[in-house]
């Protein structure tokens, strides 16, 4: 089998990963926290990082009215299904169909994952800025404005006590990786196409 | 100005005991005032100290966690006594800790902890304790650092050479100090001589879940029986008391128990004693002690009455005790970790006299006796004698080991710690304790392995050596370095009650494994209220059961009504945190019990008969949270008889 092609359908199969690591991570850190806490979002949960960090996550946060992490999102009915099937369409491309494709699937998995992202900051916005209205402690910003919470997308942030921070985790390293094979298997395939137009001549 | 009349006093109190004597009070105290002896005993903030030391309370009952170097004081353990902070012994959980077969008692005199072994070596699981007054023995477990069990030692008296633990936690001993009837009877004191007993406890030890069980008793002569040690290495197998009043006085002991030249060092054969219960050479008599467990999943104690005990008679049976005579009534038994040297402290002779196991073996072997008392065969003093430590000072005590072949003996009328070298027996250091050192430890002390960097001396009087606290005045701890040739006084630091003894060991055999939470899962408390939703009360008859949560920052239910005067309100609370250190309290006005201190992920009951009619308060004792302050409630109490309905609720909505 041509290099391409395999490096195709080994970065499409990288996507099953996801079922088995988490994708990315929130970590927050405090003084009084020296084992930091850290909640660790899967493609069908949100998890504890170490045993009891999601409840004493809600059990802080609780004081400022942010509400509960979920225990279950429409997200995580959603993820699962199209992330197979984003796997299986890889590997059929990566056998049956022409390298052009590879760049195909790279851009819809981009498309799917941009709109993820989206969906993630705006959960992180409700999360952050939707508060319970009888919140025992209520601080404002410079501007006087009701604070808000939200933890970054993707980096390190400080909120009040504490210095969020929001990171990929193997899972997501692995799908990056997926999604870069593609290209990778795209770019080899034109290599090969090259040789074998010399060989042939 | 200070130093001048410390030294003054020394001097006098010295002389007016004994009159001219080789103590020569050193004056490398001001040592301990340089920089870089600051430096030694100095854990930055945030530093873990290196060791673990386990001091006795003495007359406080129970058993006190420090760190070494630093002598800072982390915890006391409740183990014998009562104690409002933590609701040991106040709440219903714990209650039955306290039962023996003279009912509940409140208090006790604990005197000296020993950790747990495993091939001779601290294995960091248990700490033992024994109870001096009313004899029992306590098991801590250095997980949760609870007292976790206690056992009543039956036919004994002043439980004083106690709780050694054998160099595979085969067995904790416990010895009788006082001897008396046995079984007890109404007799006439002037016929102790001869009749009352000794009784030497063996209590076997469960090897996976610690649970102590009395395997047999050794009933001996009606001498004091003082202190023990095990025998480790080639000595495994054996166990050695100290032995005074073996004159068997009834009174005025001070004068009539110091007659006799030379007591006894007894060296029990504990292997051939399982081979005498495994033949059946045992009587089982009646008796009566309390067996107490507290269960970790149910977080409740409970208190069983043992109705027999087995008995071994040494007259009776060959081979299972021997007497090494040892002068002037020794109170220290110490054993070196190679096993070969049994150090007998005569308190009112003037050497340390040191017995080897290898001639006591080869005496026995060779029947070289020197008569017998009530059946047990005395070995001749020459035969088992390794060797005297020539006027070392004065009263000794204790003595521990460096594991480098040195000892460390303590002397209580010349307030000194001296160090002398096993074999050549010669004297190769000296320092002042402040003042009247009892007790010595160096970690790992009692095991093959010691930990000779430190030796912590024990004091029993401070006199001006802190700021004034009155007529009573702590006593105190000394933590001198070891490591070089001369010993260096580094710290000097408080301790609660009376510090009889330590047990210590390096801070990794312990820390690493400590639990940090108790799993709400995994509680099985009969009254656990595991969400709030589960929360509720019940009326049965006069009592009241409340199933309270507790969780930053409120209690569930904090409004109840339908209580009445006359009721028993028990309030089962638990408390819902999972994270470290998060401890809630709870108490109500009037309550005539302490306040509950409930860790995360456990359920714990007290007791509120509430005798007037009202609205009363309950609040949360201990500041967990930025509104700790609002952690709070009320219970409505009305009149006997009232229809006011029973009702509980949180935030105005019925849980
Ligand atoms: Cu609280």
């Amino acid at each position: 089998m041509k290099k391409s092609k395999l490096i195709m359908m080994l970065g499409s199969l990288l996507l099953v990963s996801l079922f088995i690591f988490p994708l990315w991570n929130i970590t927050l850190e405090a003084p009084q926290y020296p084992e930091p806490l850290g909640m660790d979002i899967w493609i069908t949960k949100i998890a504890d990082h170490n045993p009891n960090d999601v409840k004493n996550i809600n059990l802080m946060n609780h004081y400022v009215g942010m509400r509960e992490i979920p225990e279950h999102m429409k997200e995580f009915d959603i993820f699962p299904p199209v992330v197979m099937a984003m796997a299986i369409l890889g590997l059929l491309i990566g056998w049956k169909a022409k390298p052009k494709f590879y760049l195909a699937w790279f851009v819809l998995m981009s498309v799917l994952g941009i709109a993820g992202m989206y969906d993630f900051y705006q959960w992180e916005y409700d999360y952050g800025h939707n508060l319970n209205p009888k919140a025992a402690i209520k601080f404002v910003d410079e501007v006087g404005k009701p604070m808000a919470y939200q933890p970054p997308l993707f980096g390190t942030k400080t909120i009040l006590n504490f210095t969020a921070h929001s990171y990929p985790m193997v899972g997501g390293y692995l799908l990056f990786l997926g999604m870069f094979s593609s290209i990778v298997a795209y770019y080899i395939s034109r290599k090969e196409d090259r040789d074998d137009a010399l060989g042939g001549s | 100005m200070k130093k001048i009349n410390k030294t003054a006093f020394l001097l006098l109190a010295i002389s007016l005991i004994v009159g001219l004597t080789s103590c020569v009070q050193d004056k490398s105290q001001k040592g301990a005032l340089a920089g870089s002896t600051a430096e030694k005993v100095f854990v930055a903030p945030g530093e873990y100290d290196d060791y673990y030391a386990f001091l006795s309370g003495g007359f406080s009952g129970q058993l006190a966690v420090h760190g070494l170097p630093s002598g800072r004081l982390f915890k006391v353990i409740p183990v014998f006594s009562v104690d409002g902070e933590k609701a040991y012994g106040f709440n219903e959980e714990t209650k039955p800790m306290l039962e023996t077969s003279y009912g509940s008692i409140p208090w006790d005199d604990s005197h000296h902890p020993d950790l747990s072994q495993t091939n001779g070596e601290i294995d960091g699981r248990w700490c033992f304790i024994n109870a001096n007054n009313t004899p029992r023995i306590a098991r801590i477990s250095l997980k949760t650092f609870e007292t976790v069990e206690i056992i009543e030692i039956p036919n004994s008296a002043g439980n004083h050479s106690s709780s050694f633990v054998t160099e595979n936690t085969e067995y904790v001993v416990a010895g009788t100090r006082f001897s008396i009837p046995v079984p007890q009877k109404d007799m006439s004191i002037d016929e102790y001589k001869g009749n009352f007993k000794g009784a030497l406890s063996f209590i076997k030890v469960d090897p996976d879940d610690g649970i102590m069980s009395i395997e047999f008793q050794i009933l001996m002569p009606g001498f004091n029986y003082d202190l023990s040690h095990p025998g480790r290495g080639k000595s495994h197998g054996w166990m050695f008391f100290s032995t005074y009043n073996t004159e068997e006085a009834n009174s005025l002991l001070e004068v009539n128990a110091s007659q006799n030249d030379k007591d006894f060092i007894a060296a029990i054969n504990w292997k051939k004693a399982e081979e005498y219960i495994k033949a059946g050479k045992f009587k089982t008599v009646p008796t009566k002690y309390a067996h107490n467990v507290y269960d970790e999943s149910t977080h409740s104690a409970t208190s069983t009455m043992e109705k027999t005990v087995r008995i071994l008679d040494p007259a009776a049976l060959p081979g299972l005790v021997y007497f090494m005579p040892t002068p002037k009534s020794p109170h220290g038994c110490d054993v070196d970790p190679t096993g070969e040297y049994i150090v007998g402290s005569g308190k009112l002779a003037a050497a340390l006299t040191v017995h080897s196991f290898s001639k006591m073996i080869k005496a026995i072997e060779e029947k070289n006796f020197d008569g017998e008392a009530y059946g047990i065969p005395i070995l001749s003093f020459d035969a088992t004698l390794a060797g005297t430590v020539q006027q070392p000072g004065l009263g000794p005590l204790h003595t521990e080991f460096d594991g480098k072949g040195n000892a460390y003996t303590t002397f209580f009328i010349s307030s000194e710690i001296v160090k002398w070298k096993l074999g050549t027996w010669e004297v190769l250091d000296r320092k002042p304790t402040y003042y009247s050192v009892g007790h010595l430890m160096i970690p790992g002390g009692n095991s093959r392995k010691p930990f000779g960097k430190y030796v912590l001396a024990m004091n029993k009087i401070t006199k001006d050596r802190y700021i004034s606290t009155g007529p009573e005045v702590c006593q105190s701890a000394q933590l001198y370095d070891i490591s070089g040739d001369k010993m260096e006084l580094l710290l000097d630091f408080p301790t609660i009650g009376e510090p009889h003894y330590a047990a210590g060991c390096p801070t990794e055999l312990i820390h690493p494994y400590t639990q940090k939470i108790y799993k709400l899962e995994d509680n099985k408390h009969p009254y656990v209220t595991k969400s709030e939703h589960e929360a509720k009360v019940v009326r049965d008859g006069n009592n009241v059961h409340i199933y309270m949560t507790m969780i930053r920052s409120h209690f569930a239910p904090d409004n109840i009504e339908g209580v009445q005067t006359g009721d028993r309100v028990y309030f089962h609370v638990t408390n819902l945190e999972q994270d470290y250190d998060v401890p809630h309290g709870i108490s109500i006005i009037g309550a005539k019990t302490s306040e509950l201190l409930i860790m995360p992920g456990q359920t714990e009951t007290f007791v509120w008969e509430p005798k007037n009619i009202g609205v009363w308060p309950f609040y949360c004792t201990d500041f967990c949270s930025a509104l700790h302050q609002e952690m709070q409630g009320y219970v409505r109490v009305s009149p006997k008889g009232s229809d006011v309905p029973l009702k509980w609720s949180l935030d105005g909505e019925d849980l």
